[in-house]
Formats: structure tokens, C-alpha cells, sequence
């Protein structure tokens, strides 16, 4: 078994960026609630995170647009925004190309999975990984699922690339982790932004923390449009990462809906033992 | 309508530091790229994120691209939410406004 941990979080970049906008007890608890999530993961002795992102067009755009792509560079470099905006330095993050490279060829094997040597972090992964691992000394694997440039892959298509990304990684060698970021109900950088459907959000995570795959896969995307926001469609990657540790129990560890960061901010953590 | 051309010159810009400083010494070498209609080229040359937003363009971009142009969070909340009193609703892609207002 060489899956040393499993998570998910959040990443809005309001989260760092507008954090002395917040209420500050929901931001002590908030980052409290990382701090764990790092304790748990540092505990799990990783060689590797692989972090199940759904990305901004800090790399791709409409004119090739990926439905799933795996980094396979050497180092990554991030964020793309403005530091003082986001609230995060810019630096850059060691790849693992040669575990990156099996586990692409893995995954070819069920899924066409793109794969790109150049890879810039924007909030997606800086906001996690200013968290997780703050030292930026750990090797990441980005993995992508496209949730903001439609037509979008189909949930199903999501569970069974969690579900190749899983075997792939369970039949490596490497200690490995593995994160899924992505908001659940939100409505970002719109006027909308702020809004919140927390009855949403709950019942979603309920179906995340029992890996229930029936109920996860039941969404249409007009529903999640109409219900949870074009930010909503980012629960992608949280099924990904259900499907990739199916079998395993997972809990949410902190939910707490934030609105100057515009998302219900979420922690889990799912038992790899 | 060029939506797309629009929204690529702010997927080039918001990625790509030596761009931005390009952009800002040359505008003109930078935007004769893209395919623009006289609209959105005002909209750009004013940086007015508000009808920038009318126009359609995703909002993953425009945050980054508003940020870059060195907007403020509530600025860049507040452009918007003028701009949907000035022009109406979001005219095309999926960051219209729920009730063409904004919730907060």
C-alpha cells in the first residue's frame, strides 16, 4: 500500500488574500483546521503529494483544453497572481518526473489523460500548499480535472479517473499523498460572490465522507449550476478523490461557511490505514 | 463578438509576468494579437472590469486579470455590481449573476 495520505480542502484565494477581512475566530479555527490537515500529512511521511486541482487558466485555455492532464516537470513555479493580492509569495515546488511519468503511462491505460512539462501554480494549489507544506520542499504532482471551461467531463468520467489515479498510485513504490481541492457550493469572483449554499454543501460532504459513489455521480450539472454555482462544478475533484480511496473512511474534519472568502471552507481527511 | 480573443488576452497577461510588462510599456504591440470589436477594446483600454465583465468573460479570468490592473477586492465587487445597473445581465458564458443584482 503505498498511499500514505488522503485529503481534501479548500482554495479560495480569499483564504490568504482578504484573511484580515474575515472574522477572526472563523480564521484561527479555519487555519487550525490546515494546521491538522498538515500535521496528519507531515505524520504520513510522504516522498510525494499529488494534488487533484481544478486550475483557473494559469495553463490552460479554450484553445486546448484538457479534461484531465498530470504535471510531468521537474519543479513548478507559483503563484501566478499578484503575491500581495493573494497574500502568498511566489516560489517554486520540486516535480517528480519519473513518478509522474509511470503514473501517466498507468492511467493511459484507462483514461486519456494529457500531460504537460510546464505547469504554473495559480491559487488552486498555492493557497493548499502554503498550508501543507509551507517549507515548499516537498515534490507535487499536479493532476487536473478541467471544472471551469465547459463542456466539462462528466462526473462519472471524474470517479474513474480517481479510480485509475488510485490503482496507479496504490501500485507505486513511493509513499504518496494525495490531496482534492475544489469549493463545493460558490459563486467566485462574480457579484455573486459571498453566497453560500451551506444545506448544499452538507449534504454533498455527507455523500463525500461515505464514499457514497451513487449518490455523488447523481448530480446533473444544470442542478449543481441552478443549486451550488459555476464554482460548484469543482466537486470533480473531491469525487476523484472519493473514488480513489473507496473502501477507506474519510471525515470531515472542518466546515465552515466564510463568506469574504466566497466558499463553505472545507477539511477532511480520509483513514489510508 | 470576440469573446474568445478577449478572454485570451487576459489568459496571456494574467500567466505571464514579462507580458504584463510589455503590455504596460507597448500596449498596442500586445493587443494588434487579438481579434477585438471596438467594444471591448474600449473596455480594455478603459481597464473597465465592470462592462469587462458584462461581456462575458469567465470570471477565473477577470479576478486575475482585474487583481493584475490593481483592483481592489471590494473595487472589483463593486464594478461589477455597477456595471449590471448601467448594462443588465452578463450577456454570454456561466458567470452570470443569479438575479442579475448579486447576492451580497
Amino acid at each position: 500500500m503505498s498511499l500514505v495520505f488522503a485529503g481534501v480542502c479548500s482554495h479560495g484565494p480569499g483564504i490568504t488574500g482578504r484573511k484580515d477581512m474575515a472574522d477572526p475566530q472563523h480564521v484561527a479555527a479555519l487555519y487550525a483546521a490546515f494546521a491538522q490537515m498538515r500535521h496528519k500529512l507531515e505524520a504520513a511521511q510522504p516522498d510525494v503529494l499529488v494534488v487533484i486541482a481544478a486550475e483557473h487558466f494559469a495553463n490552460f485555455f479554450m484553445n486546448n483544453m484538457p479534461a484531465y492532464c498530470l504535471g510531468l516537470a521537474d519543479e513548478y513555479s507559483g503563484p501566478i497572481e499578484d503575491p500581495e493580492w493573494l497574500g502568498i509569495a511566489r516560489t517554486t515546488f520540486p516535480g517528480a518526473p519519473g513518478l509522474s511519468k509511470r503514473l501517466i503511462q498507468s492511467l493511459l491505460e484507462d483514461v486519456d489523460v494529457a500531460y504537460a512539462e510546464e505547469w504554473k501554480f495559480d491559487h488552486g494549489i498555492s493557497v493548499p500548499l502554503h498550508f501543507l507544506t509551507p517549507a515548499c520542499d516537498l515534490p507535487i504532482i499536479p493532476a487536473n480535472i478541467n471544472c471551469q471551461g465547459p463542456p466539462l467531463t462528466p462526473l462519472h468520467r471524474a470517479w474513474a479517473f480517481g479510480e485509475s489515479l488510485g490503482r496507479a498510485c496504490t501500485a507505486a513504490p513511493e509513499r504518496i499523498a494525495i490531496i482534492a481541492t475544489g469549493g463545493i457550493s460558490h459563486w467566485p469572483a462574480t457579484p455573486d460572490s459571498g453566497k453560500i449554499n451551506e444545506a448544499w454543501d452538507r449534504e454533498f460532504l455527507t455523500r463525500w465522507a461515505a464514499n457514497d459513489k451513487a449518490k455523488l455521480l447523481s448530480y446533473t450539472d444544470a442542478e449543481t449550476y441552478a443549486e451550488a454555482g459555476q464554482g460548484g462544478f469543482e466537486i470533480r475533484t473531491f469525487i476523484a478523490l472519493a473514488c480513489a480511496t473507496q473502501g477507506m473512511p474519510a471525515a470531515v474534519d472542518y466546515y465552515q461557511p466564510i463568506p469574504i472568502f466566497a466558499v463553505g471552507c472545507t477539511v477532511g481527511t480520509v483513514d489510508v490505514r | 463578438m470576440s469573446l474568445y480573443g478577449l478572454q485570451k488576452l487576459m489568459y496571456e497577461l494574467n500567466r505571464d509576468e514579462a507580458l504584463q510588462s510589455q503590455y504596460r510599456a507597448d500596449r498596442d504591440s500586445i493587443l494588434s494579437n487579438f481579434k477585438l470589436d471596438a467594444e471591448e477594446r474600449q473596455a480594455i483600454d478603459d481597464e473597465d472590469i465592470g462592462l469587462l465583465y458584462i461581456l462575458g468573460v469567465n470570471g477565473q479570468i477577470l479576478m486575475h486579470f482585474a487583481a493584475m490592473c490593481g483592483y481592489a477586492w471590494p473595487d472589483y465587487i463593486q464594478a461589477m455590481r455597477d456595471a449590471l445597473q448601467v448594462h443588465g445581465n452578463v450577456r454570454a458564458g456561466i458567470y452570470a449573476t443569479t438575479d442579475g443584482q448579486g447576492a451580497i
